[in-house]
């Protein structure tokens, strides 16, 4: 059955850069530009990839929808080039001052904008906030149900079925669309690089921006107002530790001096 | 009397991990709010896990037992929560961050018209301002966020393993209350095909006091040979980074790490682990921890308090060997 897809992704600034490097923006609360490389969050693109390959065995369309600043277009072109066939921008400062709530808000409202979706998909968790609220709001903003953390969507017959990762081991899950899923990783669905040729493509296609005007929202649920969770405080922990590092002229040397250590710190 | 709701399910007569550590933090919650505290318990037999409740703190225990709550389904056991809520009418509702906990919290706090706070690691209040504070995590760790609720009922997922665990009181008393609440299939829009467990032998990772980790340095499935023989030596468990299970080396069941297990040892051993982000997440309650690691550069030593730079294949096979003489004795 083709199906049509959404996949929501994130821009966040590179979250691998060294630790040396990481600096608050304490008036904004969050952290600090500075020039750093931005992404996509990580488990998005993992959305990204098995959105793909259900359009790969299914057919169907994948549509990238991102909610960010004007220049996360660059994320979206990034989508098209993994080989999403649409992407569309949701900017506007009333979106940016929104919590969780207001950001699953404004996202469902440029979903409905989409038009009949089957699948809506996002990571499990955001790279920068390690929040894990937006998928399962979604759902409820949109009315359907929600899987979480699954690793692989299949479609059957007139249903979805979903691997869903829980501390136990593995779930299957079957939904009949639309439904929303939050994708984690396993070995199935690496991201795969875009293409030359589709960046090229990329690049041509339009890509609409849609402010708060242009989507159905309620203009109570986004915007500071609406925030439910104000962000008092945001700092760097200090960190007392040193890390004592082993010497030794072999590895085998340090690997004796090692166990030494533990035993002597009674760790062993 | 509005107060805290503790959410467990499929707890039995004797509490898990996860729900003792709850406990532990509603109740110091509970002495700074000076708030009622009560624990809503959801299962087939709910009514089970009540003493137990009772015994770590709750004032008051309400169960609701039905057949369709045997396993985890969201819309059914959000049907429960909402009619838990309207008895209970709490301010602070509090959960694991278990995968049940962060696929039901931010759903219930929407349906409640609340506010969510996700994996808190700490949690104060002040009677007089009324007012909760929840601390946790964000940008993989490296920065702490102070967050105020300003929407009631706040719900609040805690993160597993940072919270010190509910310890019982003799002879303390409390009400249970059973609720009668319509559940129906009907509403449930996902359904549970079967699940998989993945076994593991020997000792359970989450549990472990000294957990020996692989990641992207080991090349492959191989290398995790010698840190099996390790964890035994010292009576542990093996864990892995993502990027060792998103290559299909071990069971992703091993996986240490944001999306995986949290775990917080005694001692961590993070071999051929670089130490990214949602790795750190995952194990930095560890008490003491090890890094052995070929580049000097890899964020991992900056979190360990000892390190040895080198290769594992060299390291590894003499701290086994040296770590069976000092231990055999």
């Amino acid at each position: 059955m083709a199906l049509n897809i959404v996949v929501c992704v994130k821009q966040i600034i590179d979250p691998e850069i060294p630790a040396s490097q990481f600096k608050l923006d304490k008036a904004n609360k969050r952290q600090l530009r500075e020039g750093h490389n931005l992404v996509i969050s990580a488990y998005d693109q993992n959305a990204l990839e098995v959105a793909l390959q259900l359009k790969e065995k299914a057919g169907g369309k994948v549509t990238a929808l991102c909610l960010g600043e004007a220049g996360a277009t660059s994320a979206l072109k990034s989508a098209l080039g993994m080989g999403a066939d649409e992407a569309a921008l949701l900017s506007d400062p009333a979106f940016l001052a929104c919590d969780q709530f207001g950001v699953a808000h404004a996202l469902a409202a440029g979903i409905k904008k989409l038009g009949a979706v089957d699948l809506v998909l996002c990571g499990c968790v955001s790279g920068d906030w390690g929040d894990l609220m937006v998928g399962p709001l979604l759902a409820e903003e949109l009315g359907i149900g929600c899987v979480t953390f699954a690793s692989r969507i299949e479609a059957t017959d007139g249903a979805l079925l979903f691997r869903r990762v829980v501390e136990t081991g593995v779930e299957r899950i079957e939904a009949k669309p639309p439904v929303v899923a939050t994708v984690i990783s396993d070995e199935t669905n690496t991201p795969r690089y875009p293409k030359l040729r589709d960046i090229m493509a990329a690049g041509k296609k339009p890509i609409p921006v849609w402010k708060a005007a242009d989507v159905q929202v309620d203009a109570a649920r986004v915007g500071a107002a609406a925030r439910r969770v104000e962000v008092d405080d945001l700092y760097v922990p200090v960190r007392e530790s040193t890390c004592e590092l082993i010497d030794g002229e072999t590895a085998e040397e340090k690997a004796d001096r090692l166990a030494l250590r533990l035993r002597e710190l009674k760790l062993i | 009397m509005p107060g805290i709701l503790v959410v467990v399910a499929g707890e039995g007569e004797r509490l898990t991990r996860n729900a003792l550590e709850v406990l532990g933090g509603a109740g110091r919650l509970h002495q700074k709010l000076g708030e009622g505290l009560a624990a809503v318990a959801l299962g087939e037999k709910a009514e089970a896990a009540a003493p137990a409740l009772i015994a770590h703190g709750a004032e008051t225990v309400y169960t609701v037992s039905h057949t369709l709550l045997k396993d985890y389904q969201a819309e059914v056991y959000l049907a429960a929560l909402e009619a838990a809520c309207a008895k209970a009418e709490p301010r602070v509702i509090l959960l694991a961050a278990d995968s049940m906990g962060r696929d039901v919290a931010p759903r219930l706090a929407h349906r409640l018209r609340g506010s969510m706070v996700s994996e808190c690691i700490e949690l104060d209040g002040d009677a007089g301002a009324k007012s909760v504070r929840a601390i946790r995590q964000s940008y993989g760790g490296k920065a702490l966020a102070a967050l105020a609720p300003k929407a009631f009922p706040a719900v609040v997922t805690l993160k597993l393993r940072t919270m010190e665990p509910a310890a019982p009181t003799e002879g303390r008393t409390g009400r249970t209350e059973a609720l009668s609440v319509t559940l129906d299939a009907g509403k449930a829009r996902t359904r549970l095909v079967d699940r998989q467990a993945e076994g593991s032998t020997g000792v359970k990772l989450e549990d472990a006091r000294v957990v020996i980790s692989g990641g992207r340095g080991l090349k492959g499935a191989e290398g995790f040979k010698v840190l099996e023989e390790l964890a035994q030596v010292l009576k542990g468990a093996v864990g892995a980074s993502r990027a060792a299970t998103d290559a299909g080396w071990v069971s992703a069941s091993m996986q240490v790490g944001q999306t995986g297990k949290t775990v917080a040892p005694d001692l961590y051993v993070a071999v051929g682990i670089s130490g990214a982000t949602q790795h750190i997440a995952g194990m930095s309650g560890a008490k003491a921890i090890v890094a052995i690691n070929t580049d000097p550069e890899a964020p991992i030593f900056k979190l360990a308090q000892l390190g040895v730079v080198g290769d594992y294949r060299q390291v590894l096979p003499r701290l086994l060997a040296k770590c069976k003489e000092l231990t055999s004795g």
